[in-house]
């Protein structure tokens, strides 16, 4: 009995040890964070150059580390960046701090929100100078003074903008001001794996895959000779989804109503069918699936991606190895290499960053340069291109690596940014609203139900109704189809 | 004793000052951190009060609109989806923890490494709920362990999709909540039993009872008001259900809205910042709360109090035969 109840004091002091543990490492972000502070005053003391007028802190917010690492291999000043990369430190000394918060959500914009709405009151050094804002709520943002004009607050020329895709400056202007700017163009296409073309249609060359694809009524009889191999056409639900959504005639909301386009009905109607026939693996955007099924053991034809989701998630992805285990990014590991690009039926983009001056910034020259650097320079635009295969928004210098022998190991051979060159002139962001991420967002997730069988279309309508009143309680109402 | 009185007369120093003094940063925290919340959650839930992108709307009086507009919605159907998973978790968790707190106390079992069992089944409640949904979400997604485990020993020949379908994401809820709190019941529960004077038991032993007899006749009349503690606590921890159901269903309630808990949708109205909305559900479901636990203890506590009556007046009638 003794030797149980010491067992049981080991066990509890065993476990009180962990938490306490636990509480330890989950205390460290906030002096880490707050480090930041110090490391700048001593950068002001030391060097008091001319520049005074600007804040030595220079507050980036986000949702990722996708910004965070172009700016850090790409933007010149950069000094050195500290070992958990919260923070990156300026040749001037400037320190940059980097805020990150998910998307899931509304979590980032909730925040975001919540720092803009106090950023008149709090200390210069805290105050947002710089913060990113993606395709589907741009407009909430831009339309907002929140934001500063490009050109006449921070004094971007119009030269300098000159070779950025015309819809990448169309979608974030407001009454003919510019009020952000991108390194971006996200024109998307579909990536298919080559050894599952070549079994399908016996040919795994692109311009031969296109042919089979060009329309949906082609698509779709490619995915029921596909599902008779023992392949899915498409991972889940939500994979063509940006294809239907992109080409809709109208934006979502009108006044108070929503509109939900004839198009939307098309996908709802397209996956239904698929999921009915087998021809998807029913998985949902982002999830564990649909992840899997990108990699070495997925059997699912191909994926719509655009520009960033080939280099930054479909590569990751298709590894056996992940680089994180010591595996390396080369044909051999997992399915590196067995993948193409082709145009796909639609035209569409998907997702895209812009970068925003925040207004009340104290750091204005300093983020005109990170623009221009990061947004207009050719020779970087065409620096990340080449070693990220990320398509950039800069017309001359993608037509360069277009025209050139440029060639992705990761898809085989193929210059895949000849086809987002031409893919990239035809997007056309004329329809987006600020509405779009919750509508998009809702439009998905209650559908779901609908495909799984668990509800009838006109409850997952209902339910659609439900959900995005209350997230938006000014919309009054829902208009379907015919 | 008498001449302290005078005393305190005499000296006129009043050392009730030093109570209140003492006790005030009481209810300076509570006044700032939960009474004045409280009574602006009460008062903005009669207003149209929410952003719209970044602009406020409102603060406009409404008056009993967010109300209207909250029982013509689906709040009934959410109401029923909460008490409903928090049943079904509750109804296995009190059975378990009865069996194991009577087992654990049993004088005749005298089970051994008690405080090894003790502290097993107290650990899942450690971990924090949302690391457990998330752990429950990753064991039971469509392509996780228990799916592959299941497919490869042949159990089904597809991978069941359990939070593709109402009653597997109702169940993992219920499971989830189950596994989190029957330690902590059975604890509180034997507790309740130890407190039993012994004497009770070995006079029915005598008397030949059998201990199935002498767990429904002494135990269980014994232990009734921590009994009514345990279904409070669990009702109103149920009916504040959100960690668990948000995080396993990635706040969607899915599907078709049936694990959607009173607190999700709560949850749902800060997408826009309605105070207005939010504020009235918090409302209705702090006077449900209220109203629900002055049902329990009514009832559970009149039954108790009935009896006694009843025998102190059998005992009053055979003292005046």
């Amino acid at each position: 009995m003794k030797n149980a109840k010491r067992f049981v004091s080991l066990a509890l002091a065993l476990v009180m040890g962990t938490s306490v543990l636990t509480a330890a490492t989950g205390c460290q972000s906030g002096p880490e964070n707050a480090s930041a502070a110090p490391v700048s005053s001593k950068a002001d003391s030391s060097s008091g150059t001319p520049a005074a007028a600007e804040g030595k802190v220079l507050n980036i917010w986000c949702w990722n580390d996708e910004f965070q690492s172009r700016f850090n291999s790409y933007y010149p000043e950069v000094k050195t960046v500290a070992d958990d990369k919260s923070t990156t430190t300026l040749n001037d000394g400037t320190v940059v701090k980097w805020t990150i918060n998910p998307n899931d959500n509304n979590n980032y914009q909730n925040k975001l929100d919540e720092a803009l709405l106090k950023q008149n009151t709090t200390a210069d050094d805290d105050k947002i100078d710089i913060f990113l804002i993606e395709a589907d709520y741009a407009t909430k943002y831009t339309d907002s003074d929140y934001t500063l004009d490009v050109k006449a607050d921070l004094g971007l020329s119009d030269q300098d903008l000159a070779q950025q895709y015309q819809y990448t400056k169309d979608i974030v202007t407001v009454d003919g001001k510019l009020k952000a700017t991108s390194w971006q163009a996200t024109p998307g296409l579909f990536v298919y794996r080559r050894s599952i073309a070549k079994d399908v249609l016996g040919s795994d060359d692109p311009t031969t895959v296109q042919k089979c694809l060009s329309d949906w009524d082609k698509f779709n009889a490619i995915a029921q000779k596909a599902n008779k191999k023992g392949y899915q056409m498409l991972s889940g639900f939500d994979d063509s989804y940006r294809t239907f959504s992109n080409n809709v005639s109208a934006p979502w909301v009108d006044g108070t109503t929503v509109k939900v386009d004839p198009n939307i009905m098309e996908w709802v109607d397209q996956t239904k069918e698929y999921t009915e026939k087998g021809y998807n693996n029913k998985s949902t955007l982002w999830s564990d699936t649909w992840a899997a099924d990108q990699g070495p053991k997925g059997k699912v034809f191909g994926f719509f991606y655009s520009t960033w989701g080939i280099n930054f998630t479909l590569l990751g992805n298709s590894l056996a190895t992940p680089v994180a285990e010591g595996g390396k990014e080369e044909a051999g590991n997992g399915i590196y290499g067995d993948w193409a690009v082709c145009e796909g039926s639609q035209p569409y983009y998907w997702g895209g960053t812009w970068i925003c001056g925040a207004a009340g910034t104290d750091n204005k020259a300093l983020v005109k340069d990170v623009m221009v650097k990061l947004t207009c320079d050719a020779n970087i635009m065409k620096s990340i291109t080449s070693d990220t295969q990320d398509y950039t928004n800069n017309q001359k210098a993608m037509e360069e690596i277009a025209g050139s022998d440029y060639q992705s190991a990761f898809l085989g051979g193929q210059n895949h940014i000849k086809l987002f060159a031409t893919a990239a002139k035809k997007i056309d962001m004329s329809n987006a609203s600020p509405y779009d991420q919750g509508l998009n967002e809702s439009m998905q997730k209650v559908f779901h139900d609908y495909f799984n069988g668990t509800v009838d279309l006109e409850t997952a309508k209902t339910n659609f109704e439900k959900d995005i009143k209350e997230k938006y309680p000014d919309l009054t109402e829902v208009k379907w189809p015919e | 004793m008498s001449n302290k009185r005078p005393n305190r007369k005499k000296g006129s120093v009043s050392y009730a000052k030093w109570g209140y003094i003492f006790i005030a940063p009481f209810f300076a925290a509570f006044a700032i951190f939960q009474l004045i919340p409280l009574a602006s959650t009460f008062f903005y839930s009669f207003f149209e009060f929410y952003r719209s992108g970044l602009k406020q709307i409102g603060p406009n009086f409404v008056g009993l609109q967010n109300y209207i507009q909250l029982f013509s919605a689906d709040l009934p159907k959410y109401l029923g989806n909460t008490l409903l998973l928090w049943i079904v978790g509750f109804i296995p968790q009190i059975v378990i923890s009865m069996i194991l707190a009577a087992l654990f106390t049993s004088l005749s079992l005298r089970l051994r490494v008690q405080g090894f069992f003790k502290t097993v089944i107290y650990m899942p409640n450690l971990i924090m709920a949302s690391a457990f949904a998330m752990l429950f979400f990753a064991l039971f997604s469509d392509s996780g362990p228990i799916n592959s485990a299941l497919v490869s020993l042949h159990i089904t020949a597809e991978p069941i999709r359990f939070l593709a379908n109402v009653w597997g994401t109702r169940s993992l809820v219920a499971l989830m909540n189950f596994l989190m709190w029957f330690g902590n019941t059975t604890i509180l529960l034997m507790a309740a039993i130890m407190g039993i004077d012994t004497g009770l038991y070995e006079a029915a032993e005598i008397d030949g009872c059998s201990s199935w007899q002498m767990f429904w006749k002494i135990t269980l009349p014994l232990i009734n008001p921590i009994l009514v503690y345990v279904l409070i606590t669990s009702m109103i921890g149920g009916l504040q259900m959100f960690d668990v159901p948000q995080i396993l269903t990635n706040g969607q309630g899915s599907p078709n809205r049936t694990s959607t808990t009173i607190i999700m949708y709560l949850n749902n109205h800060l997408f826009s910042k309605n105070y207005g909305m939010a504020g009235a559900v918090s409302t209705v479901l702090f006077l449900l709360c209220a109203v629900l636990c002055l049902l329990v203890f009514k009832v559970l506590t009149q039954d108790e109090s009935g009896q006694k009556k009843r025998k102190s007046h059998k005992a009053a009638k055979g003292a005046v035969k």
